[in-house]
């Protein structure tokens, strides 16, 4: 069986050692902060806070406290609030340990797009370029393949890009890769999937 | 020094022209100018370009500026909670710049801080990077991004005084600082204006040589997402 979405942002959050600082994307990579455990991590959102905390209870949303998905959280003991300029400084800097994000395609040399797909409606990047560019290191969490059952690992990104060469680490509903000299590198099997199956998914080159 | 106004248009008058850059504060609906906006919506100018991380959405933020069609360039980067926006950038009325949300930060705090330029990793091997200065740096690849010098930047804060020292509430701060320090002139509304000396120096967000104009109004601080938990889930 390959994992669901909870089984992978279980796997993702395997990622985190204490002491980390992090950034979630949006979707799968939100759900990762409900498997850290006893694991010291600090949550950065990059509208401007360390230390994210949970959603309000009802009746105590504060419209000051948002998130980068512009939903209402909560602030910790340890919460530290400062502008967006600060904010990517960080983020720029290296100070942020590891980015989790979803992606729409991955290449084998480590190549992201997940920001626009021509002909169809562009919002933006928000912050995810300066995102992969600055973080010491970007896990991308997404399904193998795209709902035509293609795979989403290729040999080389056909949308435009988020960034070039910023991944180190795909956890898919198949499996963890790796982006390595050459091409993507398997790390592990999801359970029940076999290492012929994950290759049979994957476009990209799979290195011994 | 008179930096105290008694209403939003007060605060900009005579600031206000047409094909004007306006930089505005805010992260989605979080912490936007939005007394100033309807403000500028009233006076009517029309043109305008503004840098801006979002574009508010239909009825609130920019989005008012959008409906009335006085805004002719956005330059944020991200866009399209908001329906008549996407209407006009997709027919062709509305021009839009995207910039990486890091950079126009950087380019707003850099414009205010006298750097006309700078070089960044952010959008190396993507569209961004088309056109523009490359450079290598220690073996690493950077492009140059300018800083941003508007006519008219426009912020909202908690609690000002009278001197324009600015401190802002929580995750309301974003875009506001780089965006204020970028102005050639900058307009602050604050939800209370405090008496001189009341504020801890040490604590001050944005000093006061930055803001020109105060102005204290009533915030409606409108939810983009309201998400919630269950109490028992804690």
């Amino acid at each position: 069986m390959p994992w669901d979405r909870n089984q992978m942002a279980a796997r993702a959050a395997q990622e985190l050692e204490d002491g980390m600082y992090v950034n979630l994307g949006i979707g799968i990579p939100t759900l990762v902060a409900n498997y850290v455990g006893d694991k010291d991590i600090t949550l950065q959102s990059e509208n401007g806070m360390l230390g994210m905390g949970p959603f309000p209870v009802e009746g105590e949303e504060d419209a000051d406290v948002i998130n980068a998905g512009k939903q209402t959280i909560t602030e910790l003991p340890r919460t530290a609030y400062f502008d967006s300029a600060t904010s990517f400084g960080m983020i720029r800097g290296g100070k942020i340990a590891c980015a989790i994000l979803g992606a729409m395609e991955v290449a084998e040399n480590g190549d992201l797009a997940n920001w626009m797909i021509p002909g169809k409606l562009v919002k933006g990047m928000g912050g995810a370029m300066d995102l992969v560019a600055g973080v010491k290191r970007v896990v991308v969490v997404m399904d193998h393949q795209n709902k035509k059952g293609e795979s989403k690992l290729l040999k080389s990104c056909t949308l435009p890009l988020t960034g070039a060469a910023v991944v180190d680490r795909v956890i898919t509903n198949l499996g963890v890769l790796d982006v390595v000299e050459g091409g993507l590198r398997i790390v592990e099997c999801a359970d029940g999937v076999t290492e012929a199956e994950l290759r049979a998914a994957t476009e990209a080159t799979i290195v011994a | 020094m008179k930096k105290v106004y008694e209403t939003a248009s007060d605060a900009l008058d005579g600031l206000l022209r047409d094909e004007m850059l306006i930089a505005a504060g805010g992260f989605g609906l979080c912490g936007i100018p939005e007394l100033l906006l309807q403000a500028i919506k009233d006076a009517g100018v029309r043109d305008l370009t503004f840098a801006s991380n979002n574009a508010g959405v239909d009825d609130f933020g920019i989005g008012i500026l959008l409906a009335s069609k006085q805004v002719k360039k956005m330059m944020s980067s991200y866009v399209g909670e908001n329906a008549e926006f996407m209407r006009q950038y997709l027919e062709g009325e509305l021009e839009v710049e995207f910039n990486p949300q890091g950079t126009l930060a950087e380019r707003m705090r850099a414009g205010g801080s006298g750097i006309p330029g700078f070089y960044t990793k952010t959008g190396v091997g993507t569209q961004i990077a088309e056109g523009k200065d490359h450079k290598d740096f220690d073996g690493e690849t950077y492009i140059m991004e300018r800083g941003i010098v508007a006519d008219l930047a426009i912020v909202k804060a908690w609690k000002a005084d009278d001197t324009g020292n600015l401190v802002f509430r929580k995750t309301a701060r974003n875009f506001n600082v780089p965006a204020a320090m970028c102005g050639k002139v900058c307009v602050a509304e604050v939800e209370e204006i405090v008496p001189r000396g009341s504020l801890d120096p040490d604590m001050i967000h944005l000093p006061g040589v930055y803001v020109h104009r105060i102005v204290q109004g009533t915030h409606e601080k409108r939810i983009e997402q309201r998400t919630t938990r269950k109490k028992e889930s804690v």
